[in-house]
């Protein structure tokens, strides 16, 4: 139930973002999900993509520098509390939060979430016993 | 007081031929016997200690490298036993280790002497107040200027390097005569002053001796109008001394070599070969009166050239003209002498290879900074910025402790750093001496 996310180091400066989603339609390369963490010197973009080996691998032969690491991704009911139920049972486990955003996708009624936690095996177990919808990566990708 | 030591800054070209080929021949005895690098190395180029009986035998001898010292660290080329050093000091090495030099009793007391002549010829005498703001400690700058000033009588303020607005305010109220510093601190310190209101006819200064960096001309005129004092430009480095190898005297035009302890040769870099006073090439040391850690045809690395001119001031010891670059990769940043090699000692600590880096120095407000640009690679690189925060500390931390500097470090991204013919450029200095 794992998703596998794709970072990439980026200087802060100007066409840095253009130029690797350029490498990524020219490898026609799908994003479901991105997020930028941002410092004074440097941002970590993170993907979900449809096809992550082929998406790292056209990154890296640009001479990017790309790391590879699985996630999860959640749809909660949109609606208020529908993330806090979520994160709740995450709390309870004391599973750590590393980072996480929200995306957007087709599903009504319902908002994406993807999280980076320090235990996801054990994550993805709890929340689906607590009956939080955790998506799959094909799922991701077609939403 | 003109001269320190009359005797020997005055002598006879020929009487001090005569005093350095005894010494000469002395101290190539004693490096034959006591240390075994030596030993091997004129073994090596078939000489003994016989062979060398004149000045012009000095040519026959073999060089002494940063390098070989780096190889037998810490003591591999102290020809003393250490229960008769007293003293120890380190400079830079080109990796990680540091450059180690030993002081027996009779060294502090050559190293003494030295530097109260550099001294008398800035000026000083006993009346004088000298505020040493060079660093003590490892570093030889604090400590050996320390030991001339006590040698001539003057009185000590031993303030060290820092703190500027204290060094300013003492300066004033203690009524310093003359500064030891790096050049660019003092003109850190005019400019300080300037934003205190402090201004030049409130102090007592005459003159300063600034060395343990390269500087230019228009550095002295600026220092010299700024402070209104005479600024004397001085020599040395921890392998042969320390600060007294020369001096300027008040004529500023060459720097005054004891040569009746520290021999020089102009050499060619690439061929090796002995130059002719007036030539431009690599000043290269033989020490002939130490006993620590004497050093035999030490490459400096610095470029200078000699002249052997009697001086207006009544010196007859030779002159280096002020050192006009090097013939490696060493950068001086705030007075401490960095080689790049040694941040790739740093970074590999981080991973299997090192990444490519670039240092680029800067002098901003007259002061030296660092920046080091750190190519991001698979080992370092995390999808967590903390991840990557707390490796750009630790980077820094590890440089700091090995430069002895402080460093700002950029994560760049893979193929920044501009590459030549396949190699990469490692230094862009934008400072102009």
């Amino acid at each position: 139930m794992l998703v596998k996310q794709i970072s990439v180091f980026l200087e802060n400066k100007s066409g840095r973002l253009a130029e690797v989603t350029k490498i990524l339609a020219d490898s026609n390369i799908d994003i479901s999900a991105l997020s930028i963490a941002d410092t004074t010197d440097f941002g970590i973009l993170r993907l979900i993509v449809n096809d992550p080996e082929t998406a790292e691998k056209a990154l890296k032969d640009n001479g990017f520098t790309v790391s590879c690491c699985s996630v999860i991704a959640i749809s909660v009911p949109d609606k208020p509390g529908g993330l806090a139920k979520a994160l709740s049972v995450l709390e309870s486990e004391a599973i750590g939060i590393e980072y996480m955003y929200a995306f957007v996708g087709k599903a009504e009624n319902e908002a994406l979430v993807i999280l980076r936690l320090d235990n996801p095996e054990k994550a993805v177990d709890m929340l689906e016993g607590a009956g939080v919808k955790v998506l799959t990566s094909d799922t991701v990708c077609k939403l | 007081m003109q001269y320190w030591n009359p005797s020997c800054e005055c002598m006879s070209r020929e009487e001090m031929m005569k005093l350095q080929t005894e010494r000469l021949i002395d101290t190539v005895k004693r490096i034959y016997h006591n240390v075994p690098v030596y030993r091997e190395k004129m073994q090596e180029k078939g000489i003994e200690p016989g062979d060398i009986k004149t000045l012009d035998d000095l040519k026959k001898l073999p060089f002494t490298y940063k390098n070989d010292l780096r190889d037998t660290y810490p003591y591999g080329f102290f020809a003393s036993p250490l229960s008769e050093i007293v003293r120890i000091h380190a400079s830079s090495g080109t990796t990680g280790k540091q450059t180690v030099v030993g002081y027996t009793r009779k060294d502090i007391d050559t190293w003494a002497e030295v530097t109260a002549r550099t001294l008398v010829s800035a000026g000083a005498d006993k009346n004088s107040l000298i505020q040493v703001a060079y660093g003590y400690g490892l570093f030889t700058g604090g400590l050996g200027i320390h030991y001339g000033a006590e040698r001539v009588g003057a009185s000590v303020i031993p303030i060290s390097g820092g703190n500027t607005k204290r060094q300013i305010q003492i300066m004033k109220d203690f009524g310093t005569t003359i500064l030891a510093c790096t050049p660019s601190y003092a003109l850190y310190m005019a400019e300080e002053m300037e934003e205190l209101g402090v201004k030049k006819e409130d102090l007592k200064l005459k003159a300063g001796v600034f060395g343990a960096e390269q500087w230019s001309e228009n550095m002295r005129k600026e220092i010299e109008e700024r402070l209104g004092i005479i600024a004397i430009d001085i020599y040395g480095l921890s392998e042969i001394i320390g600060p007294g190898v020369s001096t300027e005297c008040h004529c500023r035009c060459g720097l005054h070599i004891q040569e009746d302890h520290f021999i020089p040769e102009i050499i060619d870099p690439v061929t090796e070969e002995v130059l002719p006073p007036g030539s431009k090439g690599e000043l290269v040391f033989s020490t002939v009166t130490k006993e620590g850690i004497p050093l035999i045809r030490y490459r400096t690395r610095d470029i200078s050239t000699l002249n052997y001119e009697k001086c207006e001031c009544g010196r007859t010891t030779v002159r280096m003209s002020k050192v006009s670059g090097r013939t490696d990769d060493m950068l001086t940043i705030r007075g401490v002498n960095v080689f790049p090699s040694q941040i790739e000692t740093v970074l590999l600590e981080f991973g299997d290879t090192a990444p490519h880096y670039l240092l680029i120095v800067d002098r901003i407000d007259n002061l030296d900074v660092l920046e080091i640009w750190v190519e991001m690679n698979q080992q370092l690189f995390s999808d967590q910025v903390k991840r990557i925060e707390d490796i750009e500390r630790k980077i820094r931390k590890a440089i700091e402790e090995i430069l002895g500097v402080s460093a700002t470090v950029k994560l760049v991204e893979p193929k920044t750093i501009e590459r030549s013919e396949g190699k990469a450029k490692r230094v862009i200095d934008k400072r102009k001496f």
